[in-house]
C-alpha cells in the first residue's frame, strides 16, 4: 500500500486585491492544481519547483495543516485533514526557515516538551535522544538556548525534534537553506543513513539541486501548481530534452565535423563541441567520429540539473 | 540646518513604521474606548455621591477619563516606544553601531519617539476622544489660548515620559537584567500619573506629593490645562513644573548616556 | 469537513488526558522560567503590585464618598474579589491564548498543528506564565478581607465557591472565544482585552453604577454579570439591587456552560478558517 496517495489534489486561495482606495477585488488563485502522485514506504522523493509553485501548500496539505479544496488524499491510509493528530504521531515535519524548537529554552527542554507532547515512553526517548544527538553532533549543545544556536545547529536540532518519535515519514521543507557546505554534506549523509537503516520515507522540498542529486532517486517537479515531471532523476534529463556534449580534440584545426545524430555547437581551433540527446548512447557517435576524423582526445559532459530544470520550466509553461 | 532635516526624517520614518500596524491601531482604539466607558461610569458614580470631589464637577471627571485614554499611547504610559528599541539594541550589543553615528543618541531617539507620538496622538489620541464626545458630555477648552497651552503641555508630557523611559533603557548598560527597574518604573507611572484614579482624589498629603512628582506631568497637568482648572499663575506653575522635570530628567539622561558611551568605548561593549 | 464543526464530545477520559498533557507542558515552562529565580519573583511581585494599585484606587475613592452605587467599601471589595479570583485563575490557565496572533505570524501555529495534541491545549500552555499567580494572590487577599465582613451561612459558602468556579469558566470562554478573532486578523489581539480585562474591570464595581442597557448587555450578551454580580447579591443578601430576579444568582453554572460551548464553536470556526487559508 502506498504511504502517500494523492489524486487530483487541489487548493485554491481567495485573495483580495486593493483596487484604488476603497474597492477590493476578489480573486481565486490556484496554488495546487489537480496534482496526482503516490509515494511508497521507504522512498526518498524530492519535490522541487520555483518560488510560489505550490510546494509549501502541498506539504501543508500532506501534513494536515491545510484542508484541500478538492481531490483525494490519503497518508498512511488516513485523510490528513481529518485525522491530523493521529497522523502527527507517524510523521515528522521540519520547516527549514522556521524552527519548531522553543526559542528561549535550552535545546534539551525543547526535546523534553516534544517527548511529552508525543507521549514517548521514557526509555525510548532517552535512547533516541542519545542516538540522534550523537549522530548529529548536538550533545555538547543540549543546555544552550535555541536562540544562541547557529543556523546549522538549529537545523540539526529541528531534525532531531522531528525524529524523536520514530516517524514513518519525514517532511523536510528547505532543510539546507542557508547552511554552509560542510553542514549540508553532513546533513545529507545523515538523512541517507536514516533512510537506509530505518526505512524512513523522506519527502523534501528544496531549491538546492545538490540535495536532490545527493538524496533522491525520484523527483517531482511542480510548476504553476501542476506536476511538470514525476520520475527518476536520470529520466528527468531525457524528459526535459536535455543534451549531453561530446568534446572532441582533433589532430589539427579544421571545419566543423559532420556525423549522424549530433550537432556541432562550437568550434575553437582543433577543439569542437558536439551536442546530442541525453538519452542517446555516446558509443556509436564516438565510433563514427574516429572512423572519419583524426581524433586526438575525447571527453563527455553530462547535462547539469540546473539546466535540465530550467529547460523543463520553459517548456512546461502553458500558452 | 542638516541636523534638523535628519531628525525630521527619523521622525517621519518612525511615524510610518507605526502606521503600518492598521488592525492593531483599530483594535487598540476599540479597547481604549471600552475602558473609557467603564472608567467614566465609575467616576460618574463617585461624583454623584460627592458632586464636588477634588474640585472637579462630574463633566470634568468624565472629560479627564477620556483625556487619560487618549494619552496612554501618546506618551507610552506603560513603557515602550523608541527607548524600548534602544534597550533592545543595548541588550544585543547593536548599540555600538549607534555610538559611531555622528548624531547624538538622545536626539536621535527623541526624534523617533516624537514621530511615534504624533502617530499615536492622531489615531489613538483623537479617536477615543471622539468616541467619548459622542457618548458623554465633555468639557472643551474655553479658548484658543487654552488649546495652545494644552498642546504645549502634551508636548512637555511627552518629553518627561521620554526622559524617564530613556533613563530606564540606558540603565541596561550597567544592569544585565533591567526587568526589576522597568517594572518599578511602570508601577510608578501607572499609580502616580493619575491614569488609575485622578490625582485630585488622592487623600491628604499623598495627593499633594503626587501633584509635584514627575508623573503628574504625564496626565494630570495636561488634563487640568484642558479643563480650565489651571489658569493664570496656576497655568504657568503647571507648565513650569513640566519644564522643570523635562530639563532635569533630559539632562540626567544626557549625562548617563555620556557615561555609557565612555564605558562602551573603554570596555568595547 | 463536517467533523470539524461537530460539537465537542466531552469524553471524560479524553478531557482528563488533555488536562494531564496541559499540566506537563505547563510544568516544563515553569521549570524553565524558575531557573531565573530573581527575575521570576520580581515578575510575581509586579503582577501582585499592579493589581494592588488598582484596589488602592478603590480604597482612595471611598476616602471621597461614603458609598458607590449604594454599596459600601466592604461590599465593593467582595465584588472585586469575586471577579478578581476567577479572572486571575482564567488568566493563569489560558492567558497565553492572547498570543495566538504571534504564533500565527511566526509560524509556530503550523508547528503546533503537526503535533498530536489538540491545538487549544498547546496554545493555552505555550509560554505558561506562573508569574500570574501574583494577580491571583492579590485577588485572594482582597476576597479574604472582604469575606471577614460577610454573614456566612453554609449556603452562602457553597454559592460563593460555585460562583468562583463558574466565573473562572466564563472568563476562560471569553479569553478563548475572543482570542479566536486572531485567526481572522492576527494583529487584532487588543480587541479581546476589552472583553477579558474590561469584563473583569466592569464587574469590580456594583453594576448599579451603569446604565440599564449596559447591565442588560453584561447579562445577555457578554454575560460577565454572572461571574460575580448576581451570585454576590445573594451572598450579600441584597437580591433586589439588580432589578432582575434574584434567582439569576444561581444560574452562573448554566451560563458558564453556554459560554464554554460558544467559545468552543468560535475556536473551531477559527481553526477551520485558518486551515482553509493557511495564513
Amino acid at each position: 500500500m502506498p504511504l502517500i496517495e494523492a489524486r487530483d489534489l487541489r487548493r485554491d486561495f481567495v485573495v483580495h486585491r486593493r483596487r484604488g482606495r476603497l474597492r477590493r477585488e476578489r480573486d481565486v488563485v490556484t496554488a495546487v492544481s489537480d496534482v496526482s502522485f503516490t509515494v511508497e514506504p521507504g522512498e526518498m522523493v524530492g519535490y522541487i519547483g520555483p518560488n510560489g509553485a505550490g510546494k509549501s501548500t502541498t506539504i501543508k496539505m500532506l501534513t494536515g495543516i491545510l484542508v484541500p479544496t478538492s481531490g483525494h488524499l490519503r497518508v498512511a491510509g488516513v485523510d490528513p485533514s481529518r485525522r491530523r493528530t493521529d497522523l502527527a504521531r507517524r510523521m515528522g515535519v521540519v520547516f527549514g526557515q522556521r524552527t519548531g524548537l522553543w526559542w528561549d529554552l535550552p535545546l534539551r527542554d525543547s526535546f523534553d516538551l516534544l517527548a511529552r507532547i508525543n507521549d514517548l515512553p521514557a526509555a525510548r526517548y532517552a535512547e533516541n535522544l542519545e542516538r540522534f544527538t550523537s549522530l548529529l553532533d548536538l550533545t555538547a549543545l543540549l543546555d544552550t538556548p535555541v536562540r544562541q544556536l547557529s543556523l546549522g545547529q538549529r537545523m540539526r536540532g529541528d531534525i532531531t525534534a522531528a525524529l524523536l518519535h520514530d516517524p514513518d515519514v519525514l517532511y523536510l521543507d528547505e532543510p539546507t537553506i542557508g547552511l554552509d557546505v560542510v553542514s549540508k554534506a553532513r546533513l545529507r549523509s545523515f538523512l541517507r543513513e536514516l533512510n537506509r537503516e530505518r526505512g524512513t520515507t523522506l519527502v523534501l522540498t528544496t531549491h538546492d539541486l545538490g540535495d536532490i542529486e545527493a538524496l533522491c532517486d525520484r523527483v517531482m517537479v511542480v510548476d504553476h501548481g501542476s506536476l511538470a515531471f514525476d520520475g527518476r532523476l536520470n529520466d528527468l534529463r531525457a524528459h526535459a530534452g536535455a543534451t549531453r556534449t561530446l568534446v572532441v580534440d582533433l589532430a589539427e584545426p579544421g571545419p566543423a565535423v559532420e556525423v549522424e545524430g549530433a550537432q556541432v555547437v562550437r568550434v575553437e581551433g582543433p577543439r569542437q563541441w558536439l551536442s546530442f540527446p541525453a538519452d542517446a548512447s555516446a558509443a556509436p557517435l564516438v565510433a563514427a567520429l574516429a572512423a572519419r576524423y583524426p581524433v586526438a582526445d575525447l571527453s563527455l559532459q553530462e547535462p547539469d540539473i540546473e539546466q535540465v530544470i530550467s529547460r523543463l520550466y520553459s517548456t512546461a509553461r502553458p500558452g | 540646518m542638516p541636523g534638523l532635516r535628519l531628525h525630521l526624517a527619523v521622525a517621519v520614518r518612525s511615524f510610518r513604521r507605526w502606521s503600518t500596524y492598521r488592525a492593531a491601531t483599530l483594535s487598540g482604539i476599540f479597547t481604549n474606548s471600552v475602558f473609557g466607558v467603564i472608567n467614566a461610569f465609575v467616576l460618574l458614580a463617585v461624583w454623584r455621591a460627592n458632586p464636588g470631589a477634588g474640585g472637579y464637577d462630574a463633566t470634568d471627571a468624565v472629560t479627564y477619563v477620556w483625556l487619560g485614554q487618549s494619552m496612554i499611547m501618546t506618551i507610552m504610559l506603560w513603557g515602550g516606544g523608541a527607548p524600548s528599541d534602544l534597550a533592545e539594541r543595548i541588550r544585543t550589543g547593536d548599540v555600538a553601531l549607534d555610538l559611531y553615528r555622528p548624531v547624538g543618541l538622545l536626539s536621535w531617539y527623541l526624534a523617533a519617539d516624537a514621530g511615534r507620538a504624533v502617530f499615536h496622538l492622531l489615531t489613538r489620541g483623537v479617536a477615543p476622544t471622539v468616541v467619548g464626545a459622542l457618548l458623554f458630555d465633555l468639557r472643551y477648552p474655553d479658548g484658543p489660548l487654552t488649546v495652545l497651552a494644552f498642546a504645549l503641555s502634551v508636548a512637555l508630557a511627552l518629553l518627561v515620559s521620554f526622559a524617564v523611559r530613556m533613563l530606564v533603557a540606558v540603565a541596561g548598560f550597567w544592569v544585565l537584567d533591567s526587568q526589576g527597574l522597568t517594572m518599578t518604573a511602570n508601577l510608578l507611572a501607572i499609580f502616580f500619573s493619575g491614569i488609575t484614579l485622578p490625582l485630585v482624589l488622592f487623600p491628604g498629603w499623598l495627593g499633594e506629593v503626587a501633584m509635584v512628582l514627575p508623573w503628574a506631568s504625564y496626565l494630570q497637568v495636561p488634563a487640568d490645562v484642558w479643563l480650565g482648572q489651571r489658569t493664570g499663575g496656576a497655568l504657568v506653575g503647571g507648565l513650569a513644573l513640566q519644564v522643570g522635570w523635562a530639563v532635569l530628567l533630559l539632562g540626567a539622561t544626557a549625562l548617563v548616556l555620556r557615561a555609557a558611551e565612555r564605558k562602551v568605548v573603554v570596555q568595547g561593549g | 469537513m463536517a467533523d470539524v464543526l461537530a460539537p465537542a464530545r466531552p469524553r471524560p477520559a479524553a478531557v482528563l488526558r488533555h488536562a494531564r498533557t496541559y499540566l506537563r507542558l505547563a510544568a516544563a515552562w515553569v521549570r524553565s522560567s524558575y531557573s531565573y529565580r530573581l527575575s521570576f519573583w520580581l515578575m510575581v511581585l509586579s503582577s501582585f503590585a499592579v493589581n494592588a494599585i488598582e484596589f488602592l484606587a478603590v480604597v482612595f475613592i471611598f476616602a471621597n464618598v461614603p458609598d458607590l452605587g449604594g454599596f459600601s467599601l466592604r461590599e465593593v471589595a467582595f465584588l472585586y474579589g469575586t471577579t478578581g479570583v476567577p479572572m486571575a485563575l482564567a488568566n493563569l490557565l489560558v492567558g497565553s491564548v492572547e498570543d495566538l496572533g504571534r504564533s500565527i505570524r511566526t509560524g509556530t501555529l503550523d508547528q503546533m498543528l503537526v503535533r498530536p495534541v489538540p491545538l487549544l491545549v498547546q496554545v493555552c500552555s505555550d509560554r505558561f506564565a506562573l508569574r500570574r499567580v501574583g494577580r491571583l494572590g492579590q485577588a485572594v487577599a482582597v476576597l479574604v478581607w472582604a469575606g471577614l465582613f460577610v454573614d456566612w451561612s453554609p449556603a452562602a459558602v457553597l454559592l460563593t465557591l460555585v460562583a468562583l468556579l463558574a466565573g473562572t469558566a466564563i472568563f476562560f470562554g471569553i479569553f478563548v472565544g475572543f482570542a479566536a478573532i486572531q485567526f481572522w486578523t492576527a494583529d487584532a489581539a487588543e480587541v479581546a482585552n476589552a472583553f477579558t480585562y474590561g469584563g473583569s474591570s466592569l464587574t469590580q464595581y456594583p453594576l448599579t453604577i451603569y446604565p440599564r442597557e449596559l447591565v442588560a448587555g453584561l447579562t445577555f450578551l457578554v454575560p460577565v454579570a454572572f461571574v460575580n454580580w448576581y451570585p454576590a447579591l445573594l451572598v450579600l443578601d441584597r437580591p433586589e439591587a439588580s432589578g432582575y430576579p434574584g434567582w439569576l444568582g444561581l444560574a452562573s453554572p448554566v451560563v458558564a456552560a453556554l459560554v464554554l460551548a460558544l467559545a468552543g464553536l468560535v475556536w473551531r470556526l477559527g481553526v477551520r478558517h485558518y486551515r482553509s487559508t493557511g495564513s
